[in-house]
């Protein structure tokens, strides 16, 4: 077997100078009841052509979003990732490390770490950024679990534009720590501001507000007077970036007087995935820094005063405090953080407006194209590179019809919020991977599906 | 051994490498992109005044600054990484070429299903062969990581008690002393009291402190087998049949299922929930610190209550269950909710099932016990210079890691982390330190199955050689290291007192006193 580098003569003598005469001696502590005979009923091993070939049929049955018009966002954009990229994120010396636990011999984590940490900080304009999380979702989870901490309050307001999903998972972890969520009520995708709902739904033991910027039907909007209402009473102000490439066009969460700020990274460096592994973002005030959770990277010095980089304040972690840990996590996702990094550095501050720019120019094009079709309402006055269409059918039929016409053209909010009364609601996502051919081609067939 | 001091800082290859923020230009952009259509601004009252305030490299630039970066990391394609519990295992290069076939990468998790059959087959494919491995009848495929998929497995254990309406009293989670931090962590997330088992001596969980424990109060036990001594649980079953009496679930910590896969199913064990390290067991890259994957089989008892999303298949072909409301749930199913958005870790499924699949289930089963064997030898060869506390002969074999403790340093002035970074200076990643808590000074050693006898046999004579200069008083080759690492030991004491947690442009003042 091509991994395994023992030899039968290899096997045998080292049993013989373990002292035991097979390798079942070594497994004598396995009660009987449990030990098989043989092996378990699953295929035989295959060589690497074989298992090629097989995974390579399977892939072939899916349509790839580089092989079509494709619109579809709602939390995972189509962006072009470098070559560049995907090349260093296979370096041996990344790709087959583990967390840097002995700091002298992983210095290239740790300080490719503490650049993703400053990029992410710079970003988002908070002045502090962890390593990391699982994706935005669980970023955001534990952001309102730190919320907790924080206000020593227990219940956390959502507003009714976030992520579906995200809701999904702030509500079970929630629930399932005993903290209570209250969300404003899914209202008309087009109304403007929730604020006044979201102020109104605070009470004496609700530790934060969490809204989403873009939103999960693709406004966008400066929410500083929102965040200052949310602080006057008390609570802190949590902002999702579901859509990191837009902050290299909108207002900074942080200049908004956001207190947290999640955010999915997934755009800049990672592919689709069919949806992970992606990579959470997690920024936050000086002030609460003992209260983050995940894993931080530090600046410090070596016995010969050269500047180095360590994991710390690793007293908040699982692993030093156990069952007072702010977190249960223990990974975060280095190697996708490292993709945002590689690929950030690559296009700068200047080279993320810019992108940021072809976005927004081609959602503005695709926008002006459908919503002049007859029947099609463009539903979000402002936004970035999404926006909702209301339709004069149910969404769904409409994207299963596209598809047959070979355009995937957005997600229908049905698929995640069955029960919120917006099937003719549609979210429309365009990116610098679009040509004006591809939205031309989802105009004439958005035309022939409604005709 | 030359002490040169050079005038750049470099060491021959060993480069010295500056942060981006220190080298990279305002004016620079690494990527050549398309020219702006002209068009109205729809961005509202939320567009921003100007640029983020970060540099940029051009290609060569990056490439090079990255390229050095990776040259200050030990890693598993250059050395024996023998960090106990982290199965530290060959990660193969087709699951790296399988996992970027667009048909798997350049797909967006909420395309229609119909465009994604391939997408699902592949998911449906896995779950059967991480059930048909564990003898589990249910696989949550979605958790992100292993304490994750802890969190699941305990928050399904706690959905099912809800269910039963016993929530409030059932509420005592049994944690042995030598268990990873992060379940001590996971139960408390999920309001649960955390009560410890001491160990046996052993090195075993204590079944009659156990069994004191036990009572209506006990939701769960979460225990690690085999466990973080190197050990198999000989009492399982009947630790499993004890807390199954008094109406407890079993939550079986998967980290170390490298030592029994393909030979010993965990469902035969009596476990109800189980997380399993795509990463460690099935050699997806550990990526620095992730990204992970952490599937939990689930039992009968637990099955009804698996978060959402999975797979179904039907007439139809696959589909996804993905919201509360979705009428192909049956009466008797109820997930406790959601974990992450969309259907987790993809990119870590297909690298995993590649694996399995090129292995099947012979090379699983030999993955196994080409593990424990090498652990074994490890043992053999080290035990008459290193004290193995739990250690009995051949008779009383380890699993997948052999445990030391810092007895055999005693009276030398020198402790674990002493040993462990003399060891960096050998060209060695140290095993697992200071970990299980139950021994003093732990050493924790696991090679897993893809090391060679040679390379073993040089790991081997290196430990013996550490060991006498060690015992002869050869401080100095203890205390100063490493000294050859591209950095010596580093003042986390200084990094936690004062966090400095990014770069900040120096100040005109600190920059005039340089």
């Amino acid at each position: 077997m091509r991994y395994l580098p023992l030899t039968d003569t290899d096997r045998q003598t080292m049993l013989g100078q373990i002292g035991v005469g097979s390798v079942d001696d070594l497994f004598v502590d396995v009660p009987a009841s449990a030990q098989r005979e043989g092996t378990v009923d699953l295929p035989r091993h295959l060589g690497e052509m074989q298992v090629e070939r097989q995974l390579s049929a399977m892939a072939a049955k899916n349509m790839t979003a580089s092989s079509v018009p494709f619109f579809c966002g709602a939390g995972a954009y189509k962006h072009h990732v470098p070559a560049t990229v995907d090349h260093i994120i296979q370096r041996s010396e990344f790709l087959t490390s583990y967390t840097p636990y002995q700091p002298e011999i992983t210095q290239g984590t740790l300080q490719y770490l503490f650049e993703f940490q400053t990029q992410v900080s710079e970003l988002t304009g908070m002045p502090v950024a962890n390593a990391s999380m699982y994706d935005g979702s669980t970023a955001t989870a534990e952001a309102v679990l730190m919320a907790h901490r924080v206000t020593r309050k227990s219940r956390a307001v959502l507003s009714a534009r976030l992520h579906p999903h995200y809701t999904a998972v702030v509500e079970n972890l929630s629930e399932m720590g005993g903290f209570a969520v209250a969300q404003n009520r899914v209202g008309d995708a087009s109304k403007v501001s929730e604020a006044e709902d979201l102020l109104a739904l605070i009470d004496d033991d609700t530790s934060c507000v969490v809204i989403q910027n873009p939103d999960f039907f693709g406004n966008v909007s400066d929410f500083s007077a929102l965040a200052a209402a949310v602080q006057e009473r008390g609570c802190l102000l949590i902002a999702v970036v579901p859509e990191i490439v837009s902050l290299g066009l909108l207002k900074r969460p942080g200049d908004m007087g956001a207190d947290i700020v999640t955010g999915e990274g997934q755009s800049i460096g990672n592919g689709l995935n069919f949806g992970g592994p992606y990579v959470g973002l997690f920024a936050a005030k000086q002030k609460h820094i003992r209260q983050m959770p995940g894993r931080l990277c530090g600046e410090t010095v070596d016995a010969d005063g050269q500047r180095g980089f360590v994991l710390t304040l690793s007293t908040r972690e699982q692993h030093i405090r156990r069952d007072k840990a702010t977190s249960n996590i223990c990974t975060n996702s280095g190697l996708c953080s490292l993709a945002f990094t590689a690929h950030m550095t690559l296009l700068g501050g200047k080279g993320l407006r810019h992108l940021a720019q072809l976005n927004h120019a081609h959602a503005v094009q695709l926008s002006q194209k459908l919503s002049a079709i007859e029947g099609v309402e463009l539903l979000t006055p402002a936004f970035f590179n999404e926006f909702s269409l209301r339709l004069p059918t149910s969404a769904a039929g409409v994207v299963e019809a596209l598809a047959e016409k070979g355009v995937l053209g957005g997600v229908p909010v049905s698929r995640l919020s069955p029960d919120a009364g917006l099937n003719d609601v549609l979210v429309v996502a365009a990116t610098e991977a679009n040509t004006q051919e591809d939205i031309a081609a989802y105009a004439a067939a958005l035309k022939e599906v409604l005709a | 051994m030359s002490e040169k001091q050079t005038f750049s800082g470099n060491r021959g290859l060993q480069l010295e490498e500056p942060l981006i923020f220190e080298i990279g230009s305002y004016q620079n952009c690494g990527v050549d992109l398309d020219d702006v259509p002209d068009v109205a601004s729809c961005l509202g009252d939320c567009a921003a005044p100007g640029n983020a305030d970060l540099p940029g490299l051009s290609e060569p630039e990056a490439m090079r600054h990255f390229v050095r970066l990776s040259q200050k990391n030990h890693a598993i394609d250059a050395g024996l990484y023998p960090l106990g519990s982290c199965t530290m295992k060959h990660n193969p290069r087709l699951n790296e070429k399988m996992a970027r076939l667009p048909g798997f990468s350049d797909i967006h998790p909420l395309q229609p299903q119909a465009t994604v059959q391939g997408a699902l087959e592949l998911m449906d494919d896995l779950a059967h062969w991480l059930k048909t491995l564990t003898g589990l009848p249910a696989v949550a495929l979605s958790p992100k990581a292993g304490a994750h998929g802890e969190l699941c497995g305990m928050m399904a254990i706690r959905a099912a008690i809800e269910a039963k309406g016993e929530l409030a009293t059932r509420n005592r989670v049994l944690v042995p002393e030598s268990a990873h931090g992060t379940n001590p962590a996971t139960a408390a997330l999920l309001g649960f009291k955390v009560d410890g088992i001491p160990a046996n001596a052993e090195g075993r969980v204590d079944l009659a402190a156990f069994k004191e424990k036990l009572g209506d109060d006990v939701a769960a036990i979460m225990l690690t087998n085999p466990n973080t001594c190197g050990l198999f649980e000989r009492d399982i079953i009947e630790i499993a049949d004890a807390l199954h009496a008094v109406g407890g679930y079993f939550y079986c910590d998967g980290a170390n299922f490298n030592a029994i896969v393909g030979r010993v199913r965990p469902g035969d064990l009596g476990v109800d929930a189980m997380h399993i390290n795509l990463h460690k067991t099935f050699s997806t890259p550990h990526g620095g610190g992730g990204p992970g994957s952490g599937p939990t089989v689930l039992s009968d008892r637990l099955a009804p209550f698996a978060p959402l999303p999975f797979v179904v298949s039907g007439e139809d072909g696959f589909s996804l269950v993905e919201t509360m409301g979705d009428a192909r749930l049956g009466a008797d199913e109820n997930p406790f909710g959601r974990m992450v958005a969309f259907h987790g870790q993809m990119g870590m499924y297909v690298r995993a099932l590649s694996y399995m699949m090129s292995h099947g289930a012979d090379g699983l089963r030999q993955v196994a016990e080409d593990a424990v064997l090498n652990a074994n030898y490890i043992l053999a060869s080290l035990r008459d210079v290193m004290t193995a506390p739990f250690d009995n002969g051949p008779k009383a074999p380890c699993m997948h890691e052999a445990l030391f403790d810092d007895s055999f340093l005693k009276d030398t002035g020198l402790d674990t982390l002493d040993f462990a970074k003399a060891m960096i200076d050998e060209g060695y990643h140290p095993m697992t330190m200071y970990f299980p808590l139950v021994v003093h000074g732990a050493m924790l050693i696991e090679p897993t199955e893809t090391e060679s006898k040679a390379s073993l046999d040089l790991f081997i004579a290196t430990m013996r050689d550490l060991v006498k200069g060690a015992k002869e008083g050869d401080m100095a080759r203890f205390k100063n290291a490493p000294e050859l690492a591209p950095r010596r030991r580093l003042d986390e004491t200084q990094a936690a007192r004062n966090p400095i947690l990014r770069w900040h442009e120096p100040t005109a003042k600190a920059q005039a006193a340089e």
